[in-house]
């Protein structure tokens, strides 16, 4: 079996399962983000007043926070009242950050895990070796209740990953590739899973972004398997000494297709308005004039990410048409950044600093006027996510966002290093 | 739900995100009046109010792709739209709009030959789509899966299983 068959098969209480069956699974964890007031709304409609598990649910405030409208805040408030009259004591408040790297950072993911949440990029989960994916509101009130939901399990695709990335590529780059290559519903429905001799030298920090970018191609579910870099990270954060299990196929599960990338021969790649599916090499887009770069999201505000864009931008001046805004993914990430200089260094080069969470990606401050171009460290360019129907959004590595927003357009970070 | 829906078809492309459909801005609204108010306005002032006179909407490959924003399926409704029938949906969206009690149908073969305008008749319980003479079939739902859809959505779906159960606690 391939590990999204494994952790299904598992958690719906079966020996075996094959793709294209519907099973009955209980997830171990669901998350809801800013969509907690409405699955709790559902909850009040349909009459329930009990949750299957307190502990499995986790709450986190994390897009339009803190409150920017009254409107916002009341729903705030009800998510807020929810946590405490159900006693879910995963609850993280509107300073704590995105809620997908806020979950691992606790040590609520753990491999072989099955989460699911009211985001789509909870697929992030994989680059931990657990199967994550993304249902809707009504759903999550389901889950809160019974436990369980219905899931159809997922042909497999499998992506070796050769050789290293030359300087200033990262693997936003190789998932910008991908979803060139493969298209939008490239991985449809499947669970992708990441193997080959380049995956051990990947910080988990870059399999964030991976497991997270592959969103973009249609998967349910995508994993880089657990290894020692994967133990180590956990190590520092499973506080609640949770036994796991970590997940891996056994040598004779069958995959659909199987693709195949040098990490040597890629080069920055960058995603052209409006859909994340239309990359171009950097040197095709070289030029472009930009009028904001956010270097922000669940995809690319790490710690590592900022670690990245500091480097570049150390000692160099962001472009005067510029607007550079920075916008950690979560507290911790700011702390680190804080105290390790990079933040004072992002802001001495021209940037602004933002509070940690979803920020511009959510349309939360950052918005667009008609015409400008923002260049974006996040996952995706549709029209109007950030503002004006008119405006156009960039996609790129957090390299390249530092060399672009210096130049005032869209640059090749190689010439930087 | 009814079983067979009958309408004029709006043709769209491939990859409809559900940003497109309902920008994250009016994800504060739930209800499908005010949601169908915004919903595809990033395409153009007036461009919602243009679908209302349709019943049907047609489109490509990957429809509802992106965020797993349940507002998308809800908004599509309160335009009055009684179902979607596309060559593929994104997975995401698959799931929303049977829970939120819209009938979608994956159905390759009429998208080639189908217009803006045509009147087309779906008949869910057959897993058979007629227009201009022609009949297409698509694969049925799962049994569970169709009568979520059957009962208007997962919410209705959940509230008839709960007091379903506080009967039999009852009667237990
Ligand atoms: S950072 Fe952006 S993509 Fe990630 S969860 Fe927040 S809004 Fe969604």
């Amino acid at each position: 079996m391939t590990i999204a068959e494994k952790i299904l098969s598992a958690k719906s209480g079966r020996s075996a399962v094959t793709p294209g069956e519907i099973v009955e699974a209980y997830p171990d964890l669901v998350m809801s983000h800013t969509a907690t007031w409405r699955s709790a709304s559902v909850m009040q409609r349909v009459g329930a007043t009990r949750l299957y598990d307190p502990d499995r649910l986790a709450i986190v405030l994390d897009h339009i926070s803190p409150a920017k409208t009254e409107k916002y805040a009341a729903d705030q408030q009800a998510s807020r009242n929810f946590a405490r009259q159900y006693g879910v004591g995963k609850f993280y408040d509107v300073d704590a950050g995105i809620a997908h790297l806020v979950l691992m950072e606790a040590g609520h993911v753990a491999p072989g895990d099955l989460i699911v949440g009211t985001d789509s990029h909870c697929t992030i989960y994989g680059s931990l070796g657990a199967l994550g994916t993304g249902i809707g509101y009504t759903e999550v009130t389901s889950v809160w209740i019974t436990g369980r939901l219905w899931m159809k399990v997922p042909e497999s695709v499998r992506i070796t990953l050769d050789g290293r990335f030359s300087t200033g590529v990262y693997s936003k780059d190789l998932m910008l590739y991908l979803i060139g290559t493969l298209g939008a519903d490239g991985c449809s429905y499947k669970s992708v899973e990441f193997y080959g001799n380049a995956i051990p030298a990947l910080s988990v920090s870059e399999r964030m972004t991976m497991a997270n970018l592959a969103m973009e191609m249609g998967v349910k579910c995508a994993f880089v398997p657990p290894d020692l870099k994967t133990a180590e990270y956990l190590q520092a954060r499973l506080t609640d000494a949770r036994p796991y299990q970590p997940v891996y196929a056994d040598t004779d599960a069958v995959y659909l297709e199987q693709v195949d990338v040098n990490l040597a021969q890629l080069e920055p790649m960058v995603a052209c308005p409006h859909e994340v599916e239309n990359t171009k090499p950097i040197g095709e887009v070289a030029g472009t004039h930009i009028d904001q770069a956010f270097l922000g999201s669940c995809a690319n505000a790490k710690y590592e990410d900022l670690v990245v864009a500091a480097g570049i931008l150390k000692g160099r001046r962001v472009h005067p048409g510029v607007r550079l805004i920075v916008t950690p993914g979560s507290k911790k990430i700011m702390l680190e950044a804080m105290n390790s200089g990079v933040l004072q260094t992002l802001l001495e080069a021209g940037g602004m600093v933002t509070n940690p969470g979803c920020g511009a990606c959510a349309g939360d401050g950052g918005m667009l006027a008609d015409g400008e171009v923002c260049l974006s460290t996040a996952n995706r360019n549709f029209l109007g996510r950030m503002g004006s129907g008119k405006s156009s959004i960039y996609l790129s590595s957090p390299a390249t966002l530092a060399a672009s927003a210096i130049e005032g357009a869209i640059a090749d970070p190689r010439g930087f290093f | 739900m009814e079983s067979i829906i009958q309408g004029r078809v709006f043709k769209f492309g491939d990859n409809i995100n559900s940003d497109v459909i309902i920008p994250g801005r009016y994800l504060i609204y739930i209800d499908k009046e005010r949601l169908g108010q915004h919903a595809f306005e990033m395409l153009g002032e007036g461009f919602g109010a243009k679908l209302r006179s349709f019943d049907i909407l047609v489109a490509g490959r990957n429809f509802g792709c992106g965020s797993a924003r349940e507002q998308a399926a809800t908004a599509i409704q309160g335009l009055g739209v009684k179902a979607v029938v596309a060559c593929s949906f994104a997975r995401t969206f698959y799931r929303n709009a049977i829970n939120d009690g819209l009938p979608i149908v994956e159905c390759p073969a009429l998208y080639p030959v189908v217009a803006e305008g045509d009147v087309i008749q779906i008949d869910l319980a057959a897993g058979k789509i007629h227009h201009a003479g022609r009949e297409h079939t698509f694969p049925k739902m799962p049994d569970s899966v169709r009568q979520i859809l059957e009962l208007g959505g997962l919410a209705e779906y959940l509230k008839a299983q709960l007091a379903d159960e506080a009967h039999r606690a009852r009667e237990g």
